[in-house]
């Protein structure tokens, strides 16, 4: 992708829309976004204040689609956008914010700061002010289809041990299945244990699934760098897929962004509705516990909690399932302070944990997190995002802190009753 | 110009200058707005875009608990000075008579002494209000002169209306005319300060509400 200063301040044009005028319109400067964003509230630092971030899109927005800003530009009064403004709001951007959507929920004149911080980093990515490390996992995702370069070959080794684990067959390419399972590269390389709990949990349920060779990733580094070309073709590899396969539905996996873009984002970015279903690996679970297709082998003692992550819960409308499908088998589960729509970021995600960057404030940052755990003391932390996990755990080490984190999936795997 | 003369202007040319800019700025600003448009989502919806838009525009008056605890000034004082001045300028009797004589259509007031007492919670909360806006680092950072633009045209009509009302210093014509032109100056700069969300806030809160409410978040 070739950048400059015209096509990002062109991106930025192309952004405003409706609601973004109407939340510029609105903003009070009030300040209490600020209190939302942990990004704030852990290190006091005012320019990390949400609305803030958006600042190169607010002076787009006023310079082009307001009468006072259209004549200020013309009479060279009014602040403008200039390629060492959006250098300089680069980490702010990308480092220091995670697009968790908690300023989104608090604003009291309601504006959507998160989907405008989204909107700015179309801005920043055309203009080239995008973190090496993004631009890196992007150019991978482009080219080798996933952000950590993982191949097809990998994730048939890793499908080859779980079948020689297991005795299980993973159905890869399998025409006509009901359900295509979507991966992220961090679950295939990280956590394989989450293809054998699917596996598990779809074999003990008859579920007909299969695994695309096509288009196994899941997740979308283009909607994280905020760049909407390339977020459009990783998703139409998917839809591609999908449509060769001919199946009835998506699965999107333990995954927070991925389910942001193949679900609510997807549709739009290639500019037509899907001739299938897009559901979330927990939505699919919490529907076969209704139908009763699941069955579990006692109930588990330890005092558990769950880790709401932010693209699945807040930003993703999938709150209720995990809880429903935890009290299947836990009997001493207990909610952080703020939980559920209201939850905080672990930290990491809105492509921050691909950005080495900012390694150090994510690591600051989760002081937050901390905070909630320290208020519950709980023997275990289940969540429903691998990009959490590994910084839930990474988290936990530098606080030393020790608390497993569990994959809902997999805890539900292990406890089905197999009998 | 003698200070008849000034009132006589004030109520009426001047007045209906000050109408007129105010009722085009906002249709302008809202033109500005609606025009852009908003793409359809084509996403399959998990929730109705249309219910929670409307329940955010009446929920987000109100902050979850921990949201409160955490800027309880910013909220208190909020809810104070927008209470204050809804009270004094629509509840006050001769305001009610002013809107009588425009719109033809008329309501109860309150006391005078009521508004009185509201109007002087009003303007110290407004001053504390900026006083806070010079300290916390926050709200410093984001300030700029729209911020204080629009505060001062806002204070303004409060202190020029308690003074007439008092009748200190100059006669009722004067007092009544600054007043006025006070009022004028707020109407003209309104549409074109953030004092604009007073109207806008309903699409923010509206588009909000049926962004998350698409995707079955109640925001």
């Amino acid at each position: 992708m070739s950048a400059s200063f015209e096509k990002g301040y062109n991106a930025l044009k192309e952004q405003v829309d409706a609601s973004v005028a109407s939340f510029f319109s609105s903003c009070v400067h009030c300040g209490m976004c600020s209190e939302a964003c942990l990004f704030f509230t852990e290190t006091g630092a005012p320019e990390r204040t949400p609305i803030n971030k958006t600042e190169p899109l607010r002076r787009v927005w006023r310079q082009e689609y307001t009468l006072l800003g259209r004549l200020g530009k013309i009479f060279g009064f009014g602040k403008k956008v200039t390629d060492d403004m959006l250098a300089e709001w680069e980490t702010l951007i990308y480092d220091s914010c995670t697009l968790c959507g908690r300023c989104s929920m608090v604003c009291p004149v309601g504006n959507d700061i998160t989907d405008m911080i989204r909107k700015t980093r179309e801005g920043m990515a055309a203009s080239g002010h995008a973190p090496p490390g993004l631009i890196g996992a992007t150019k991978r995702a482009v080219t080798i289809g996933s952000p950590m370069g993982v191949k097809l070959p990998a994730l048939q080794a890793q499908i080859a041990h779980v079948e020689n684990d297991t005795g299980m067959t993973i159905p890869v390419d399998v025409e006509g299945a009901d359900y295509m399972l979507l991966l992220s590269s961090m679950e295939i390389m990280n956590f394989p244990e989450f293809i054998e709990a699917v596996a598990k949990i779809f074999k003990h349920a008859g579920v007909s699934w299969t695994i695309s060779s096509d288009a196994f990733e899941a997740t979308n580094s283009g909607i994280q760098i905020g760049s909407s070309d390339i977020a459009a073709e990783l998703v139409q590899r998917i839809v591609d897929a999908a449509a060769k396969l001919k199946v009835k539905n998506v699965i999107s996996p333990e995954c927070g962004h991925a389910y942001m873009a193949i679900r609510w984002e997807g549709p739009n970015l290639i500019g037509k509705s899907y001739d299938f279903k897009v559901v979330h690996i927990l939505e699919l679970l919490d529907d076969l516990r209704k139908k009763d297709r699941l069955r579990v082998k006692g109930r588990l003692k330890d005092r558990l909690t769950y880790h709401d992550p932010c693209q699945i819960s807040r930003r993703g409308g999938v709150i209720d399932e995990p809880r429903n499908l935890i009290g299947m088998f836990a009997d001493n589960f207990v909610e952080m302070p703020d939980p559920g729509k209201m939850n905080w970021c672990c930290g990491a995600g809105g492509g921050v944990s691909s950005n080495e960057r900012a390694d150090e404030i994510r690591l600051r940052v989760f002081q937050r997190k901390k905070d909630q755990l320290d208020a519950i003391h709980v023997d275990g932390m289940i969540s429903a995002c691998s990009n959490c996990r590994i910084h839930l755990e990474d988290g936990l080490e530098e606080y030393h802190m020790e608390l497993p984190v569990l994959s809902l999936t997999e805890t539900l795997a292990e406890n089905l009753d197999e009998s | 110009m003698t200070e008849t003369e000034l009132l006589t202007w004030a109520r009426g040319p001047g007045f209906q200058i000050a109408s007129i800019i105010f009722a085009l700025g906002i249709m302008l600003r809202l033109g500005e707005i609606l025009m852009l448009g908003r793409k359809a989502n084509l996403a399959e919806a998990k929730g109705s875009a249309m219910s929670s838009g409307l329940r955010t525009v009446f929920s987000r008056t109100v902050p979850d608990a921990a949201t409160f605890k955490r800027s309880a000034f910013t909220v208190t004082a909020g809810y104070i000075f927008h209470i204050g001045l809804f009270v004094v300028i629509f509840l006050f009797a001769p305001h009610i008579l002013f809107f009588k004589d425009l719109l033809h259509v008329s309501w109860p007031a309150l006391p005078s002494p009521v508004i009185d007492a509201t109007s002087v919670i009003t303007i110290i909360t407004l001053v504390i209000v900026l006083v806070h806006r010079l300290r916390d680092p926050v709200k410093r950072f984001l300030s700029n002169y729209d911020d204080y633009l629009g505060w001062f045209v806002t204070i303004l009509p409060l202190i020029t209306g308690y003074i007439a009302f008092h009748r200190v210093g100059m006669t009722a014509p004067s007092l009544i005319a600054i007043h006025l032109l006070s009022v004028q100056l707020l109407m003209v700069v309104f549409p074109f300060t953030k004092l604009m969300h007073a109207f806008t806030i309903f699409l923010a809160r509206w588009y909000n509400g049926a962004i998350s409410g698409y995707r079955g978040v109640q925001s």
